[in-house]
């Protein structure tokens, strides 16, 4: 079944004078339940298909659909309804909200959702647990340091149990330890609930744990790899 | 329900987040409502003590009189005492009190000076349920009965006449056959009022002494009526109306005393512009303080709609988080106005500037007034305004690119 489509994506970005080219003429197909990085060099055009991906950016030209769905036409607020239910996002920097502590960031999404106290705080803390966050729920992100932020919002991606996850370098601002940790909590999670992982990313660690590797270069796929874990 | 969960806590913390900024929002705020309050408070203590001084000064809150009295205020104009329909609408319980009145216009003199006047006829025991002449007089006494046949004059009068208590001085008028009649009589009391005016224009004596002096008999100009509140008059006008027969006219307050009513209409219209004139001079710094807590937090906006969050929810979000310090500002300005309201609850003696003020009417000490509806009204104005001036930078907010405004630094 496949989980994301793009057909022919096309996204260039005015930058002064210059027209830089984000995304040219890409076409990409994702099945539920793969574990994908996105690779290039800076400037390649991973980040901006990641954001197509999720509805975050709209292409100049091009079709995405995600789980059946094309989205690429959708409303703001449609747009921001299929994520809430179907993407978890983990970004570079943490971005957690600050005046929310680690629990009630964890609980963000679900409360968003609509779902009842109860089983947020106990999904919140489950999740917590599993990211190795037991006893800093009540942190404010302030008094956590960068590897615990991250954990966090992984925590936010992860919590509602998502169809997809989309993770922009989720690793670099993070120890090789640390680091080691969150993939491995990504790879248990990909095979336990086939949740799809998306991840763009230029750090060799991650590569080394994808299925597949897709390379992009300018804007363009220039290759798309399977490879053994 | 959850949403409205999460957007309260979100509005509340982020409204603590810059203590400082927050806390000078919320005095410009509070000093903005107790200064509409207070002043409000002033105006409409001065317009309510300018109408009750004018109502005891005479009219009460309705008036009954011949058709033609009102164009010709003369003694043939004259009505005879309360009976029938109308004597049982009087007597309701709704008519807090009423009287009848002898009231032509006649001609004092002093052995000095003469002064045209109003003279008129009363009954001091049901004149004192209705006008300032139940208080105390200056100096002497009040009259005591219908067939008193002394004479109450004011203090201006007595200086302008240049005569004193225990004086006698001559009234004279005409009789309904246009006879000149008069009469001497003995000055036995001489009167404050609030209002200057009324000290020069009243003389007044028993009303069987009047009525005698004018030869009508039992017959009276007026009747006055007093009922409960002076703003809601109409189902006692209504009343009365109903009751009294097609010889007679039936006035209320405002129409006896066009100036008055007109000033009470006027001050409703005020009290609305100066609230929302003050509240334009708040909304500066409110607008301000929100378009600054917008653009600080342009990153964690885009990552709450990238989250999934509508941007109909940020909107609410920045609106709640106004209408939050607002509330906070309207509850400590109403309590402070009403402290102050209370600690000046003795009035405010204006008396340096009262002789200014007697030309509208104005008495010389002057008592706050802070009614409900006004501060429903206050209230009301701030709350709707407050979220009228939020929307911009409210709406500024939900209108975010997700990503572009994660990418800010």
């Amino acid at each position: 079944m496949t989980a994301v489509r793009c057909i022919e994506l096309c996204r260039t970005f005015i930058q002064g004078d210059q027209k830089i080219t984000g995304l040219d003429h890409v076409t990409l197909e994702v099945e539920k339940g793969e574990f994908v990085c996105l690779v290039a060099p800076s400037g390649g055009g991973k980040t901006t298909l990641l954001n197509a991906i999720g509805g975050l950016d709209r292409p100049d030209s091009g079709e995405v659909w995600v789980a059946g769905k094309r989205i690429d036409q959708l409303s703001k607020g449609a747009l921001a309804e299929m994520r809430l239910n179907n993407i978890g996002f983990v970004f570079q920097a943490y971005n957690l909200i600050p005046v929310l502590t680690a629990r009630e960031n964890v609980e963000f999404v679900m409360q968003v959702q609509g779902r009842p106290a109860k089983e947020r705080r106990e999904l919140a803390e489950n999740v917590l647990a599993e990211v190795g966050l037991t006893g800093l729920e009540d942190r404010l992100p302030a008094k956590m340091s960068g590897g615990q932020q991250q954990r966090v919002a992984v925590a936010r991606a992860i919590v509602t149990r998502p169809a997809m996850v989309l993770a922009d370098e989720p690793t670099a601002n993070l120890d090789s330890h640390t680091a080691e940790q969150l993939m491995e909590l990504f790879v248990e999670l990909n095979r336990t609930h086939k949740t799809t992982f998306i991840i763009a990313t230029h750090d060799q660690r991650v590569m080394s744990y994808a299925r597949r590797i897709v390379s992009l270069l300018d804007g363009r796929i220039v290759k798309d790899q399977q490879q053994a874990t | 329900m959850q949403v409205a969960g999460v957007v309260t806590r979100l509005a509340w913390r982020n409204l603590w987040r810059n203590h400082r900024r927050t806390l000078i929002m919320l005095g410009a705020v509070t000093v903005g409502v107790w200064a509409m309050m207070f002043m409000t408070s002033l105006l409409r203590g001065m317009v309510t003590e300018m109408v009750r001084d004018g109502i005891e000064g005479l009219p009460g809150h309705v008036q009954i009189h011949h058709r033609d009295y009102r164009d010709d205020p003369s003694v043939v104009n004259s009505l005879p005492p309360a009976s029938g329909r109308l004597r049982a609408a009087l007597d309701d319980p709704d008519v807090v009190a009423w009287t009848e009145r002898v009231r032509v216009p006649a001609v004092i003199s002093s052995e000095r000076e003469s002064r045209g006047v109003t003279l008129v006829g009363i009954d001091p025991t049901a004149e004192a349920r209705i006008s300032f002449l139940g208080d105390e007089v200056a100096v002497g006494r009040l009259l005591e009965s219908v067939d008193d046949d002394g004479v109450l004059i004011g203090r201006k009068l007595a200086e302008t006449l240049e005569t004193e208590l225990a004086k006698r001085i001559v009234l004279m008028s005409q009789d309904p056959d246009n006879e000149i009649v008069d009469r001497g009589f003995r000055i036995v009391g001489v009167f404050d009022a609030a209002i200057e005016s009324y000290e020069e224009q009243f003389v007044f004596t028993g009303r069987a002494v009047a009525q005698s002096l004018l030869r009508i008999d039992d017959r009276v100009q007026e009747i006055a009526v007093l009922g409960s509140d002076f703003r809601d008059i109409e189902p006692l006008l209504t009343h009365i109306r109903g009751a009294a027969d097609q010889r007679l006219r039936v006035d209320a307050w405002y129409e006896l005393d066009v100036y008055l009513g007109t000033m009470l209409g006027v001050m409703d219209g005020f009290v609305l512009v100066w609230i929302v004139v003050v509240f334009l001079a708040l909304s500066f710094g409110l607008v301000n303080t929100l378009v600054m807590a917008v653009f600080e937090r342009v990153r964690e906006i885009g990552l709450m709609l990238a989250l999934g969050m509508k941007p109909a929810v940020i909107l609410a979000q920045i609106l709640v988080e106004s209408v939050m310090l607002l509330v906070l500002g309207l509850f400590c300005g109403n309590v402070l106005a009403l402290v102050t309201v209370y600690w000046l609850r003795d009035g405010i003696d204006i008396s340096m500037v009262a002789e200014g003020m007697e030309l509208f009417g104005a008495a010389s000490m002057l008592y706050p007034l802070l009614t409900t509806d006004d501060m429903i009204m206050a209230n009301a104005v701030v709350i709707i305004l407050g979220i009228l001036a939020s929307l911009s930078p409210a709406w500024r907010a939900s209108r975010y690119e997700p990503i572009e405004a994660i990418s800010k630094v």
